[in-house]
Formats: C-alpha cells, structure tokens, sequence
C-alpha cells in the first residue's frame, strides 16, 4: 500500500489520472485521513466551537451585545455576571464577543459565497476556452489591482459602511485568486483521457464542464475557501476598526478593538480579548484547511 | 524577452486605462453634486452653472472623461474640497512615510520568511520546522493590527522599549527615523513573513526532491553548496512573485498600522479623505495605488525574467 503511494508521489504532479476518478471515494478517504491529522482534529473541533458559537450567540450569550450597564463599567475579567468584564459603556464583553463572531462568520460566508459564485464559472470557462481565457486574464489583473481596502473605501465612500459592503469589498477581492485556482485545476483536467473521449463522444461543452471538470475542481475550490475564509474575518475586523465596516453599537470584534484602542491603559483585557478570538477563528480555518489540502492532495499523503 | 517585456507593457497600459475607466464612473456613481459641494449649499443657479462649465461637468461623458485622462497624463490629480490645496501635494507629503514603512517591512519580512523557510526545509519532519510552521500559522491567523496594540501596550508603554506613536522623516534623521519606524514595520511585515516562509519551504522542498539536486549530490557536492546554490535560487524566484502578488495586502495593512501608531502616511490621507467625503482626494488615491500596484507587478515580472531565463525563450507568460 505505502509503495503504491510512493510512486504516485514520485511522479510528475501534473499528471491527472486517464479514468474519471471516483469522486466519493477520494473524499471519503480524505476525511479519514484528515481526522488522522492531529492539525485537522484540532481545527475541526476549534471550529466546531465557533460555528456553535456563531449560530447560538442569542441562546448562549448572557445579556442583549448593546445592553448598557452604566452602573458597572470596566469590570475586570472573573466578575460575577461579567465573566469576560464590561467596556466603557458597562456592555459584557463575553456577549459582545459571541455576538461578534457572529457577525465574523457572516462576513466570511457572504464573501466566500461571492468568490466561489462569480470565480468558479469565470475559471472552468476561462480554463476550457482559450481564447476567453485572454479577457478574463485582464479582467482579473485588473481586480487584483484594486486592494480590497480600496474597494471598501470607494464602496463605503458610495453606499456607506455596513457589514454587506464589507462582505461584498472582501469577496470581490478574493475573486481574481479564485478564478486562477479554478482556472489552473480546469487547465490540468483538461488533457485528462476521460475528457478526451467525452469530447469525442460529441458531449456538448456545457456537460463537459458541468459534469466533468466542474466536480474535479471542486477540491480544489473547498480548500481554497477555507483560505479566503480566515483572510475575509481579519479583512473584516480591520474594516470595522477602521470604521469602514459594520457600524457601531453593533457588535463587530474590530470594532471592539477599536473602542477598546481608547482606554487601552485602563482596561487591557478588552483589547486583549476580541483579538484572541479573531485569532482563535482564523487558526480554526487554518488549521482545517491545511489538513484539508494535504488530505486532498495525493501528492502529499505519503502515510496512507 | 523585447517580445515578452512589450506583451507585458501592453497588458499593464491596458490595465491601468481600465481601472482609469472604473475609477472615473466610480465617483460619478458617488451620491451628490460636486458643483454643490464646491460652490456651497447656498449658491445660485447662476454660480453652480458656471461652476459645472469650469469642472467641465456640462460636457459629454467622453469628452469628460478624455479630459480627466489628460489631466492625469499631465500629473494633475485636482484640488482637496477640504484644504483646498492641490492633490498632488498632500501625496508628495504623505506617499514618502507610507513608502519607507512599507520597504522596511518587506525587507524585514524577506529575511525572516526566507530564514524560518529555509530552516524549516532543512530540518523537514523535526522540531524546527514545527516552530517554523506555527510561526507563519500565527503570521496568517492574528489580526496585525491588533498584534500593533499589544506591542504598544507591553513593548512601549510597559517596558519603554520602542515609541508608541510619532514620525520622524528618514531625510532628516535616519536614525531617529529607523527608532520610530522599526515596530510598526515588524507589525506590518508579520503577515508577508508568513507567506514568504511557506513558499520559500515548499518550493525547497520541491526542488532539493528533484534529479539534478540528487546528480549534484552525488557528484560530491556539499549539501550547504546544493542549498545555496540550487535550492535558495529557485526559491527566491517564488519570493519576487509573492511580494508582488502580496502588495495589495501590504498596502490595506499599511493603511491600518498608520492609524494604530500615528504615522502621518497615506493611509491617514485615505481614511480622512473618505470620511470627509473628500472625492477628488478620493479619486487620486484610488489612481495613485492601483498604478503603483501595476508599476510594480511589471518590475517583478521584469525581474523575474532576468532571474529565470526560461521564462524569456518561451516568450509567453
């Protein structure tokens, strides 16, 4: 078995195989070996936990993420009632940060969803095509060339500042890597035999695409979602600190860092907090996603 | 390699005039009337028509935009609604703080990306390249400008070791300069650091798997020559082209470590030209980025092919 692996690992990466491969069975096999993975185990119960947090904040949190309490400002962490302590404002932090992570995941979702739309088509055609694949390279150097601050800033400058524009900034600027990863699977699956004979056998472009080279992309697309995933959290909690983002008193980590940026020396716990858990989100996906890929990618699955 | 360069000449003009094109419907798509805002809430019809003829706001869109086009070629970006002064001005004043802090970091970040890179390469499967590993996860998962708040709290204001905020120009006191600028710069590299060290150990794995890696070898070459002089070569190929996919990223992050450590910079004209609803400040930046991001991808895909020669006998990219 691990000989078999071996040589699959000392070939060329590019080679795809000439069957069309058992779609289930790669994946079923991937998720076992990404529970092997003590990375993936960790990054799948990190991220488990913050999805439970996520989805149950209004169950789980104690108190409303705006409720003032202006009796009891800058309580200290361990206070009874306040175990994660009050800002200025007298608001719990442990609310405010289920809530905020929240909002943290919304964001990620709303501009993964936007890349893996738009970049998914524009790579498998722009892969299959070659003569589209000219236009959609300009399309994309230009995207690229617009840092997604700038995109908020014009975006925030036109429509305001809100947790969508920010999803919309954020996942338009993951678009041009989405459709050069999706582009680049289509162009290696391509050559591959089983598409060759469906080609011959007169399959229409459209099945090709969509019953071939789209769910052998699909790997491809997981892992890079998981990548975009923790980029459009930090992207987001720096929008809402610089006040680009979702707009206050709504609860947003970023712009706890923000507020907390102002008595800093009085309360260092509240800007110690939301950036632990930005932190705690994004090495979940990290984690996840890079135990994904080397479960995805036979070239690095040298102990199966 | 003329064929290659002028394909990519071409390309980046063709860029650039396009996101020319984006930038001038962009901030017409801005709510409100520029006249209204320069001539006041209060004027009459009678100034706003002749304000809108000297914007040349009563002219076709084609002809507003051939203007715009040249106005830009000329180097005249407009004049701030709020101060008044010419764009160009408040960028000459401001791109130098932005530029030294963004060299600083990516210089920092190269040598410690390649560093921990190839340590990590080199010591595959050992606890180096765990420390290594968890280095650049910590580099991708923590928030940089939250990382800039914790160093202004324990480095600088607990133990006095750096300035928490401040600016000193690198023309007038390098040194002074170098004080101030050195942690907002580690601040900002963090994240490129950890980019440049998975590529780098990647890409020295890949290369020290290969034949000619292990005919040099066996011909006697010393491990630390095939290192140096096969492994670290290619890698540093991949690093040209991270830094230049990367800038996007450092200049959002450059606009964010001005804002925590108070450096007058670019990215503080930015926030303030946009919270004001500056819109010829706005347009300018917009401009004035997107061409550096272009003139900067074209020197790393130039320099990329005085680095690997392959790239200039195919001729195509």
């Amino acid at each position: 078995m691990s000989v078999g692996v071996q040589v699959v690992g000392e070939t060329a990466v590019g080679e795809p195989a000439s069957r069309e491969p058992d779609l289930g069975r790669v994946r079923g096999r991937a998720l076992r070996q990404l529970l092997r993975n003590p990375m993936g185990v960790v990054g799948s119960v990190l991220l488990l936990l913050v999805v439970v947090v996520a989805v149950f904040a209004p169950l789980l949190a104690p108190y409303a993420p705006t409720q003032v309490h202006f009796d009891t400002p800058f309580q200290r962490v361990g206070t009874q009632g306040f175990w994660l302590g009050t800002d200025d404002l007298g608001r719990d932090v442990m609310s405010r940060v289920f809530y905020g992570t929240r909002a943290s995941l919304q964001v990620g979702l709303l501009s993964v969803a936007l890349a893996v739309v738009l970049g998914t088509p524009l790579g498998v055609l722009s892969g299959y095509w070659s003569w589209l694949d000219a236009v959609v390279s300009r399309l994309t150097d230009l995207m690229l060339a617009f840092p997604f601050l700038i995109i908020a800033v014009g975006l925030a400058a036109i429509n305001g500042a809100s947790l969508t524009n920010a999803a919309i900034a954020l996942g338009i600027a993951q678009i041009p890597t989405m459709i050069r990863v999706v582009r680049a699977e289509t162009l290696r699956w391509k050559e591959a035999d089983f598409i060759r004979s469906a080609r011959a056998l007169d399959a229409s472009p459209v099945r090709i695409m969509g019953q071939h080279l789209l769910p052998n992309t699909a790997s491809a697309i997981i892992v890079q979602a998981t990548v975009i995933m923790p980029v459009a959290i930090i992207g987001e909690a720096t929008l809402s600190f610089l006040g680009l983002g979702i707009t206050p008193p709504a609860p947003s980590l970023g712009i706890m860092l923000s507020d907390a940026q102002q008595y800093i020396f009085r309360s260092p716990a509240a800007a110690v907090i939301p950036g632990l858990v930005i932190a705690v989100i994004c090495l979940a996906f990290n984690f996840f996603g890079d135990a994904l890929r080397d479960a995805l990618d036979p070239t690095t699955s040298s102990k199966g | 390699m003329g064929r290659y360069l002028l394909t990519k000449l071409w390309h980046s003009l063709l860029t650039l005039l396009l996101s020319a094109l984006v930038v001038f419907f962009g901030v017409r798509a801005l709510p409100g009337d520029p006249a209204l805002a320069l001539a006041g809430e209060e004027a009459d019809p009678a100034t706003l028509q002749q304000v809108r003829s000297d914007l040349g706001l009563d002219q076709p869109v084609l002809v507003q935009f051939w203007r715009f086009l040249v106005n830009l070629g000329q180097g005249d970006l407009g004049t701030s609604i709020r101060t008044g002064t010419p764009v160009t001005e408040l960028i000459a004043a401001t791109l130098p703080v932005t530029l030294w802090l963004s060299l600083y970091a990516i210089l920092l970040a190269v040598a410690i990306g390649i560093a921990t890179g190839v340590v990590a390469a080199v010591h595959r499967g050992r606890w180096p390249e765990w420390v290594a590993n968890g280095f650049s996860l910590a580099g991708l998962s923590i928030p940089h400008f939250w990382l800039g708040l914790l160093a202004i709290l324990y480095l600088s204001v607990s133990l006095g070791l750096f300035p928490a905020s401040g600016y000193v120009p690198v023309t007038e006191n390098p040194l002074r300069a170098l004080y101030y600028l050195t942690l907002p710069a580690v601040i900002l590299g963090t994240g490129l650091a950890a980019v440049v060290m998975r590529q780098t150990r990647s890409s020295m794995l890949e290369t020290l798997s290969t034949d000619y890696v292990r005919t040099a070898r066996a011909k006697g070459l010393s491990r630390g020559a095939v290192l140096r002089d096969y492994a670290l070569r290619n890698s540093l190929i991949v690093v040209v082209t991270i830094i230049g996919l990367q800038l996007g990223g450092l200049i959002s992050g450059a606009v964010v470590t001005e804002r925590v450590f108070g450096l007058p910079g670019f990215g503080k004209l930015t926030l303030d030209s946009v919270f004001t609803r500056d819109y010829p400040v706005i347009q300018a930046v917009v401009v004035v980025v997107t061409a550096a991001y272009i003139l900067i991808n074209l020197g790393v895909d130039v320099l990329y092919s005085v680095i690997n020669p392959r790239i200039r006998v195919g001729g195509r990219a």
